[in-house]
């Protein structure tokens, strides 16, 4: 049963110029905004984001939490409208909406009938440059976020380990600090570090507007010229250049505990490539070779070897965080089988890694993945959001359109000898960070 | 040759341009065996979503979680083929299938490239009409439910859920924790396991939605193909419930910085001529996400906790009016009292016109966009079907909305809306909040 795994982004990026679905036009407005609009005409229905390439790596130190407190702002009042009212004029045109933020972007969406898309464009364009907070909506927004980490991470022992894990990976990047910030941060934010992030990040050179759905190129153009293309851009934006990490030295151990775990289970991460402009090989490479090793259950590498012939876990997992600013992580999970330690389980995941590379890539499995890609070409047309997404993702990290494209291709044509090269390299247990979770240990007599 | 529509119906998407139009036909098999299908040969694949009705809820008390557990097997071997074998085979055809149960459902979805249609729904076929159950399997996946129940016991969402359902029907199947307990999963043998798919997968019980690029022709001949073989009935069903909690506090320590709250009383069926109007009140009390009374009152104004919904819970044989909460230990006493304060001021005085008409606007206006992807739209057929929802609800439920009048809503929330009622069940180390005499 599949009921256990962590959750793996394996996206593939769509395009499929032979069907009427999925078309990519691009377009650059004169202030610095970059427009991406992707057709699909199936339905009177249009998706409208705009996505800042700035996140929580990006926040100036001590203010912790800052990108995504000033992300829930964006829905307080500006010089035009009340606050709260933005979402009541999405809502009473029968749309939905939300926002995200992440370490690398923060982005807003809006699902619509078509024909609102201007409307849309209108209170978008107006919340990138005139928010209006007032301490009244500060104070209790910044409880809200509190609530929020109490949700999320305080009252979830597996979202504090890996929180935990990533302070460890990341000891001079900004990635170690958790998106949502650290509590003592986030407890002192004030109204004054949310518009200064505002103001210097918030401006046409520094956002994507992607539209997706039921709409023609050039009427999104004009749109986008007529809402957008009043917005003055800032100066303050540079090429992020973030601290990066020293060299590794010493693979890292650490075991936390909580008297909240039942089930032990351990992680470890290596730090890894991620998709870059016009070299984005490495990245696909490791996306392959996660799945090779733990991406499908019992007919991975890691699945077979330790589920089914030891019977030492009850699962097993391992990912790769292909699209980054920075270079990411690749993960490997296992959850022991019941009577089995967790130094059982990663005595057995050392030795299984080590046997990899005696045994080398399956040719029978590496050729069912290149399969799964060439479908999730297709599959990935009927989600027109999923593809909105992607393209956000990947332009805010750094990517181009192109790069976009050219993705499904580059996976596509992996060979067993780049895989082989790819995880000896990244497999480096200096660059490592293993975590055990589980509960308190009893003190033996 | 081919008189299987009995029904067609075109539902034009009111809010939206009228191009927007989605064809539902009904499907019927020489066999007897009924499906809803939209045929949109956009893309190349096919979503199947099939749901039994019953799950959980029909097992014995004696064994708990054998359906559950039973529905995981399904996809760790069937006919010849062993898990590993199985999965290979899905993995061939780049063919994704998923089975899940729940308290009162079986849900198996498929979806796949056309081009694999026959395949993909052999491999479906072997799935539902003869699983493995080997032993090897069999007792890795119990194992795997072992180690989410006991991952569950200090999960506070699931201590909270499990509690509240406990309270709220208790004697009844609707009472048990559907995953079963860790003394009833380890009882279960592979005779159970038999049991529970002879009793649950009957074509008494059996929803089948499909949409993508299939022709209501080939559908028919798929459907006896796939289900023809299924007996014809199950296990009996569970008689109908009242919500059994009376007002109050349940509170149940545990040591963790946010209190969860669930809270519930009685309410109405979907049959109830005033369930629409209920159905707006509710978006307007709590159940819209940015824009309800609960979120601006506990969210919004005061900064009690990132999200506050309420809900009207209709399942085959309950229905109440229900809701949920979080908020630091020391602040969620404050929370409940201002969710109470609005529970009574609907009670008494309904809903205003602007509140009225933002609703309709964004209830029928929204509808559409969940109409987005062949699988979601399959989810949608089923929810109508396993509610017995005629074949033009997608087409009417609009109307229904429109219909909703201020009056209609300050009845029903007199009549069904009773703060003193609520029970609050509580996981966390809430401070000032009194429990239950």
């Amino acid at each position: 049963m599949k009921h256990f795994y962590i959750a793996i982004s394996f996206l593939f990026l769509s395009y499929s110029p032979s069907f009427a679905i999925g078309e990519v036009s691009t377009f650059t407005l004169k202030n610095g905004m970059e427009i991406v609009v992707i057709e699909d005409h199936r339905a009177p229905i249009v998706t409208h984001m705009v996505w800042y390439k700035v996140g929580s790596a990006d926040e100036p130190p001590g203010k912790s939490g800052i990108a995504h407190y000033l992300e829930h702002l964006l829905f307080k009042g500006t010089k035009n409208l009340e606050s709260g009212e933005f979402s009541k004029i999405v809502a009473e045109n029968g749309g939905t909406g939300n926002a995200f933020t992440s370490y690398d972007y923060t982005g807003y969406f809006q699902r619509v009938a078509a024909d609102r898309l201007n409307l849309m464009m209108e209170i978008e364009s107006d919340r990138m440059q005139n928010l209006r907070l007032t301490i009244e909506d500060v104070l209790p927004e910044r409880d809200v976020i509190i609530e929020e980490r109490n949700s999320r991470t305080e009252n979830n022992p597996n979202t504090l380990f890996n929180e935990h894990r990533s302070s460890l990976m990341y000891q001079n990047h900004p990635y170690g600090v958790p998106v949502i910030g650290w509590m003592h941060e986030i407890e002192k934010l004030t109204r004054e570090d949310a518009i200064e992030f505002y103001k210097r990040y918030y401006a046409p050179n520094n956002a994507i507007l992607i539209v997706a759905g039921d709409v023609e190129p050039q009427a999104v153009l004009d749109l986008a010229q007529k809402h957008y293309g009043i917005r003055i851009a800032s100066e303050g934006i540079v090429k992020r250049v973030r601290p990066q990490e020293p060299p590794k030295r010493a693979a890292i151990h650490t075991i936390y505990e909580d008297p909240r775990v039942r089930q032990p289970y351990i992680i470890r991460e290596y730090l890894a490539e991620n998709r870059k402009p016009g070299d984005q090989l490495e990245a696909a490479v490791l996306t392959i070779f996660a799945q090779l090793l733990g991406g499908s259950g019992v007919t991975s590498f890691l699945g077979k070897r330790l589920q089914l012939d030891e019977k030492i876990a009850l699962n097993v997992s391992a990912w790769h965080s292909a699209t980054s600013y920075d270079p990411s992580k690749f993960g490997l999970y296992v959850l022991p089988a019941p009577g089995v330690s967790l130094q059982a389980v990663e005595d057995a995941l050392d030795l299984a890694l080590h046997n990899f590379f005696e045994v080398g890539v399956d040719q029978d499995h590496l050729r069912r993945i290149k399969t799964q890609i060439k479908a999730s070409k297709i599959f990935a047309l009927d989600n027109q959001e999923g593809i909105a997404r992607s393209y956000g993702t990947a332009l805010t990290s750094g990517l181009s359109v192109k790069d976009v494209k050219d993705w499904p291709s580059i996976l596509a044509a992996v060979s067993a000898e780049d895989i082989m090269i790819a995880a000896r390299k990244v497999l480096n247990p200096k660059s490592s960070v293993t975590g055990w979770i589980r509960g308190p240990q009893e003190i033996t007599e | 040759m081919n008189k299987f529509l009995s029904a067609l119906v075109i539902i034009l998407l009111s809010g939206l341009p009228v191009n927007a139009e989605l064809i539902i036909h009904e499907v019927k098999s020489k066999g007897g065996i009924t499906a809803w299908l939209v045929n949109d040969n956009s893309i190349p694949i096919v979503s199947f979503d099939i749901a039994f009705k019953g799950g959980a809820s029909t097992e014995l008390d004696d064994k708990l979680g054998a359906t559950y557990l039973m529905t995981g097997l399904l996809e760790e071997g069937a006919g010849n083929m062993d898990a590993t074998a199985f999965s290979l085979a899905a993995e061939e055809l780049a063919t994704s299938l998923s089975f899940n149960s729940s308290r009162e459902r079986i849900s198996i979805s498929a979806e796949f490239l056309k081009e694999t249609t026959n395949q993909s729904l052999a491999l479906l076929k072997v799935a539902i009409m003869e699983p493995a159950f080997n032993d090897a399997a069999f007792e890795r996946t119990k194992a795997q439910v072992l180690s989410i129940i006991s991952r569950n016991q200090t999960d506070p969402q699931k201590i909270a859920s499990n509690a509240f359902n406990k309270i709220a029907f208790s004697g009844h199947p609707y009472g048990r924790p559907y995953q079963g307990t860790a003394n009833s999963i380890a009882n279960l043998t592979k005779d159970d396991m038999y049991e529970a798919h002879r009793q649950n997968l009957t074509k008494d019980r059996l929803v089948v939605s499909v949409v993508g690029d299939i022709t209501a022709d080939e559908l028919s001949i798929i459907l006896d193909d796939l289900f023809g073989g299924l007996p014809e009935k199950g296990a009996s069903f569970p008689v109908a419930t009242n919500f059994k909690a009376s007002g109050g506090n349940t509170i149940i320590d545990f040591d963790t910085p946010q209190s969860i709250a669930l809270w519930g009383h009685s309410g109405i069926s979907q049959n109830d001529p005033d369930f629409f109007a209920a159905f707006v009140m509710n978006h307007i009390l709590g159940g819209g996400s940015f824009t309800s009374r609960l979120t601006d009152e506990v969210r919004e104004k005061r900064g009690l906790t990132y999200g506050v919904y309420s809900y009207m819970a209709n399942m085959d044989y309950a229905n109440f009016y229900g809701g949920s909460v979080s908020s630091a230990n020391d602040r969620i006493g404050e929370a409940l009292d201002v969710i109470k304060e609005e529970w009574a001021r609907m009670a008494n005085s309904g809903v205003t016109q602007e509140e009225l008409i933002a609703a309709k606007k964004y209830m029928t206006g929204s509808y559409p966009l969940r109409f987005d992807g062949n699988s979601q739209i399959a989810g949608i057929l089923t929810y109508s079907q396993t509610n017995d929802f005629p074949i033009n609800y997608p087409q009417n439920r609009n109307s229904y909305i429109e219909a909703v009048t201020k009056k209609d809503i300050a009845r029903v929330a007199n009549r069904i809306l009773k703060a003193e009622d609520i029970h609050f069940v509580v996981v966390g180390s809430p401070t000032g909040l009194g429990a239950a005499e």
